[in-house]
């Protein structure tokens, strides 16, 4: 299980890396979010990862780390947000550079400029 | 009350944000204006109060209901955390004010966004678990990316979409650093961290070493140190300057987390992880000072050259938390106190001298002149004084206290030569943007005089700002001690330690 639950971390925050590194604003918001889901797993992961242990206090021996849960909850909750609030701003960037480029312009391939032309 | 005076620098800023939202306060302007200063006032007010009642008491720490240290989150305010919260108070105050001679009325929701950006700097500096620190930095985050956009033009959109991004990556980053120490502690109360970090063994050791590490880089990050610093220029040179100047106490809040975990988690008591970070800082922290002179040098205008002046403060302060002493402690906040302030001004100052120069706005070209040349020009001089350590203002003592406290350390061959060859850098640069700010002109006879002279309410916050540094000289003696107590207690881990744990029983 464990190393099923790392590899999953770990694929997802090289995808998110990748995208992340892309110019455009789309892809880097889906890297983001892929990054913000693989930090969530981590985290949860940071109880340790165990099967069968009471979650409620007085139905069992051994208890789940309830912490690492509520640390997943608030960041579930402030990631959301942040997408929100960066998925609105690229919007607007889009609408206000014209191009939806990281740097807020498209170089353009000579190829390109000579069709124009 | 006084039991739950530690709770307040955080809750009425909250307050005051949500007062602001509501139908009285959201319709009109004048009122809006009225109701956000009285609550600023108010705020710098029990944020003084807090100061001495700390001073007078010691360590106040206040258990978040009721929930004892280790188990509950607690606000922890000792002498430190309690000197920035005022300076933050403050700024915000002169910020506030200055921004009612008109910047707050060219978007929408400035006050608010103000309010929520003090609470979240006030949080940060305030609480006593790490994962509390995350959630406020993400409070003045979000805060602070919309006062970016406020006003804002298409360089604006940019800026702010390059800031949010490597900001959000950052948070992830510090995500991912909090989940293993707390997977290899079992705790993210600091204080209850510092205790247990001594205690571990075998692999976990290396474990929580990746994991202060991955802090380090998010703590660059946030304050802008050497490979992590290019957002600031741009960001702070592209906000509206009132935002610029209130952005100057956020750069500290990295600061201050780096001090805080560094000196206490992973200070003298860590065992095997003594001073992990120390070799990291100091070169960092060098090479800082010298891209950030070098950029105050090439900046093309006011706004740009002050970013830059605060990228060389970051490295400076950065220097003090390498040398992890507490004489090196008590210079960095009194010269953080004063980079801050003058900063701040710096930033008000070219917003007022862009207006008064029309096309030539703050760009370092010759143009027209200043409506108010005395007035603005006096107040330049004082602040490139105060902010290149030329005697007699603040900025002299805080050079004279920092190359003091480094003369001992094994590095100072390197630092005193860069820090004194870069103070000089400065004084040229910034004697050159004098230059061409007031006495440069394109040709004399296209003068006219229909600039408008600067609304009285911002000349008082600037000259406010600006007096804090012969304030800071003339108090010197309290002033100093204080910023030593502040040290010592810092540097007290064990001490630190007890009155956390115990406190919040």
């Amino acid at each position: 299980m464990e190393l099923l639950y790392a590899s999953c971390v770990g694929v997802l925050i090289s995808c998110g890396m990748f995208l992340l590194l892309r110019a455009r604003t789309f892809p880097v918001v889906l890297g983001l979010t892929m990054i913000s889901y693989a930090v969530n797993l981590f985290l949860f992961s940071a109880g340790r990862l165990t099967i069968n242990k009471a979650v409620v206090l007085g139905t069992g021996t051994d208890y789940a780390d309830p912490l690492p849960q509520a640390l997943v909850l608030t960041a579930i909750v402030i990631g959301f947000a942040m997408t929100a609030f960066v998925v609105i701003l690229a919007i607007r960037g889009r609408a206000d550079l014209g191009s939806d480029h990281v740097d807020g312009h498209l170089v353009k391939s000579a190829a390109e400029s000579k069709e124009q032309k | 009350m006084i039991q739950h005076l530690a709770s307040l620098p955080i809750l009425l800023p909250m307050l005051a944000a949500v007062i602001l939202l509501l139908p009285p306060c959201g319709k009109s302007l004048h009122i809006r204006r009225i109701a956000s200063s009285i609550m600023a006032i108010i705020t710098f007010a029990i944020s003084v109060l807090l100061l001495i009642h700390v001073h007078n008491t010691g360590i106040n720490v206040y258990a978040i209901g009721n929930w004892s240290a280790p188990f509950g989150i607690v606000l922890v305010a000792d002498m430190l955390s309690t000197l920035l919260v005022a300076l933050t108070s403050l700024l915000g105050l002169g910020v506030i004010l200055y921004s009612c001679a008109g910047d707050d009325a060219k978007g929408n929701f400035f006050h608010p966004l103000v309010h929520f950006l003090v609470l979240g700097v006030n949080g940060a500096f305030l609480t006593g678990d790490l994962f509390n620190v995350f959630v406020f930095f993400e409070v003045l985050l979000i805060a602070s990316y919309s006062l970016l956009m406020h006003a804002g033009d298409k360089q604006n959109t940019r800026a702010a979409l390059q800031y949010v991004i490597l900001n959000l990556v950052g948070s992830s980053v510090f995500l991912i650093g909090l989940g293993i120490l707390y997977g290899v502690l079992g705790t993210l109360n600091i204080a209850d961290m510092a205790k247990k970090v001594s205690l571990l063994t075998g692999d976990d050791v290396y474990l929580a070493k990746a994991g202060g590490l991955l802090l380090l880089v998010v703590f660059a990050l946030k304050s802008a140190l050497l490979p992590l610093h290019l957002w600031l220029p741009n960001t702070y040179a592209s906000a509206k300057p009132v935002v610029a100047a209130l952005f100057a106490i956020m750069t500290k809040v990295g600061v201050y987390a780096m001090l805080r975990v560094y000196t206490v988690i992973f200070g003298e008591q860590a065992g095997s992880l003594e001073h992990m970070a120390q070799p990291w800082l100091w070169g960092l922290a060098i090479a800082t000072i010298i891209v950030g002179a070098i950029g105050v040098v090439a900046a093309q205008d006011l706004r740009k050259l002050t970013a830059n002046l605060v990228v060389v403060s970051v490295g400076t302060l950065v220097a003090l938390v390498a040398l992890q002493n507490i004489n090196a402690t008590a210079a960095l906040l009194y010269y953080l106190v004063h980079s801050t302030l003058v900063c701040a001004a710096l930033f008000l100052l070219a917003d007022l001298i862009a207006t008064q120069r029309g096309k030539a706005a703050d760009r370092l070209v010759g143009g027209r002149m200043v409506n108010q040349p005395f007035l603005l020009g006096g107040c330049f001089i004082i602040a490139a004084l105060t902010v290149a350590g030329m005697p007699p203002l603040s900025g002299f003592i805080g050079k004279i206290w920092i190359l003091k406290t480094t003369l001992n350390s094994e590095q100072a061959q390197l630092f005193w030569p860069v820090y004194l060859i870069m103070s000089f850098v400065l004084l040229i640069a910034l004697s050159r943007a004098g230059t061409s700010l007031f006495w440069e002109r394109k040709d004399r006879k296209n003068e006219n005089s229909d600039g408008v002279n600067a609304h009285p309410l911002q000349v008082i916050v600037i000259i406010g700002l600006l007096a804090c540094s012969p304030l800071l000289v003339i108090f010197g003696g309290p002033i100093s001690e204080y910023m030593l107590d502040a040290a010592t207690q810092l540097h007290d881990i064990s001490g630190g330690i007890n009155a956390v744990i115990r406190g919040g029983a």
